[in-house]
Parts: C-alpha cells; structure tokens; sequence
C-alpha cells in the first residue's frame, strides 16, 4: 500500500484533482456507455414489437375492408 | 478450409453467440479492471519524478490505444463490409463507433488532467494531441452517417467510405511523436527491447489494459446484439424473438 491515510489517498501527493477527475471522467463516461448499451436491447425490442403491432392492425383492417366489400358486392348482385 | 466460420455468417447464430458469450466477458471484464485499477490507485509506486500524478497513466494509455485498436477493426470490419457485402461486418462497425469514440474521450480529457500539472497547460495545438480530436471528429462522423439514413445499407457504406479514408489518421496519430517536436513523451510501453518501465508499474499496466480491452468487447457486444436485431426486426427468428420477450 502506497498511501498511510484515507485522507494521503484522496490527496493523491498534491495531484488529486487530476487524478481523480481522470478516474471520475473515465468511469462516468464508460458507465453511461454501458447503460445506453445494454438498455438499447430492451428499446429495440419493444420498436419491433410495437412496429408488428402497427401491421398486425393494418392488415385486420385491410381484410375487415374486403369481407365488407365482397357482402355489398353479394347484396347488390341479389 | 474457412467453411467452419461460414455458419457465423448468419445473424440469428451470430445473436446467441453473442449473448452467451456476454456474461463470461463481463465477468472477465469485471474482475481484471477491478484488480487493475485497486493495483494502479492503492499498490502501484509513484513516479519519481511526476509523484502520483503518474496513477492518470493507468487510464489514459489503455485509452488511447484503444481508441486507435478500435477504429483500426472499424475500419477492416467497414472494408469487408464494402468489398464483399457482409451485413454483419456492417453491423459490427455501426457497434464500434461509439465504444471508440468513448475512448477518444476519455484519452483526451485524461491527457489534458495529465498535461494540467506536468506541462502547466490543459490543451496544446501539437501533433499528438490535434490528430487524437480529429480521430474524435471522425468517430462522430462514421456514427452521424450511420444514423442519417433510414436504409442501414446505404448508411453503413457512406461510413465505411468515411472509416477507410479517416484510417490515414492512424499512423499519424501513432508516429506523431516521433515525426514531430512535440510536448508528449514517446512511447514507454510498446518499446521493444530495452523495457523502460519497472516491473511494478508494468503488471499492473498490462492488468488494467486487459480490463478495458475486455470491457471493450462487452460494450461492443451489448452494441451487436442491438444492430443485429435492429437490421433483422422482419425476419421470423426475431419477430419469434420479441414474443417471447414482451410477453
């Protein structure tokens, strides 16, 4: 162990400011690197999911349209 | 010969590769960078001549290279991508470029918390410092490409255009040291022969450089499993996929 005190070990020998604002500005970034990343797999899932959802509406109201459609077309031909 | 690599070609192998390798790397990553950085902050020396300032070495070293390994596979992964249409080299790189320009970062603002008090001065307009921004500039510009288009494969060959031509940067960001008179000091690790470090501040080195290598590919993982979905969101396995998840 380098340091004979917490309070030796915060002040780094005069440098800690420097040190600890490297450290810091590492973890924070690669921190919030690593969050976006890993929450990026739920968003995409839930994009698709809501995207297919989107379809899945269309094409029920595509088919609604022509069973609609093929029951005038039977009731003008009586 | 190259037939065993074939399958792996194919997104959905691709996925669960990638999924069941991410918890060994992060377990890897998480015991290397917690030993490496307990060693370079608690049980390395100090400088004796930049006294504990020394411990930033830890950080930015790994950093930097780093920012220049990860744009030079960005850049194979962009040519593959271009010269034999594999999307998966195309997703990978899209997976890259934040990881490398995250680094850039953190190389760059270490370097100047570094420079602060060894050179008296946070920035300087010399060689190894401006061509590590532009190498920043041309991380966001690959990731600004790969989102400005709505089809993937447009945008991933307008990044891998910008990747390839940007891969000039690399050797000049490297040599720059020796080319040019510069403030930066030459390369302490990567000297072959005559180390010029003490033992006791290289493991713990290596240790730390291993770490951020590992948390590297976990990061760069997480990122490919999103693209590969994000550019595969019709296809069966996938829609199979998010059923399961969302039900």
């Amino acid at each position: 162990m380098q340091f004979n005190s917490f309070s030796d070990f915060i002040n780094m020998g005069g440098y800690g400011f420097y040190v600890w604002l490297s450290f810091g500005a590492t973890a924070l970034i690669l921190t919030l690197l690593l969050i976006s990343s890993k929450a990026g797999h739920q968003q995409i899932i839930h994009q698709i999911a809501k995207r297919k959802q989107r379809e899945d509406k269309l094409r029920q109201a595509r088919e609604l349209r022509k069973q609609q459609h093929e029951h005038r077309n039977k009731e003008l031909n009586n | 010969m190259w037939k065993w690599l074939h399958p792996y070609a194919n997104p959905e192998v691709s996925y669960h590769l990638t999924n069941k390798l991410l918890p060994w790397l992060s377990a890897l990553a998480a015991i290397f960078l917690s030993i490496g950085l307990v060693w370079a902050l608690l049980f390395a020396p100090a400088d004796y001549q930049q006294g504990d300032s020394f411990r930033i070495f830890y950080v930015h070293v790994p950093a930097a290279s780093l920012s220049m390994g990860i744009y030079f596979a960005m850049a194979i992964a962009a040519f593959s991508s271009l010269v034999w249409q594999l999307k998966l080299a195309d997703a990978s790189a899209a997976a890259m470029a934040p990881v490398g320009a995250a680094f850039t970062a953190i190389a760059l603002i270490t370097g100047a918390a570094w420079g602060k008090p060894m050179w008296g001065t946070w920035w300087i307009w010399d060689a190894r410092l401006t061509s590590e921004l532009i190498l920043l500039f041309l991380y966001l510009g690959v990731i600004a490409l790969h989102n400005a288009f709505e089809d993937k494969n447009l945008a991933g060959k307008a990044a891998g255009i910008l990747t390839l031509v940007g891969v000039v940067n690399i050797p000049i960001i490297k040599y720059s040291v020796d080319w040019w008179n510069t403030l930066h000091q030459g390369s302490t690790v990567s000297k072959l022969g005559r180390p010029s470090m003490s033992l006791d501040m290289l493991w713990p080195f290596i240790v730390c450089f291993i770490g951020f290598s590992l948390l590297v590919a976990v990061i760069i993982s997480l990122r490919f499993r999103n693209e590969i979905l994000a550019r595969n969101s019709i296809r069966p396995w996938v829609r199979e996929l998010v059923k399961n998840h969302t039900r």
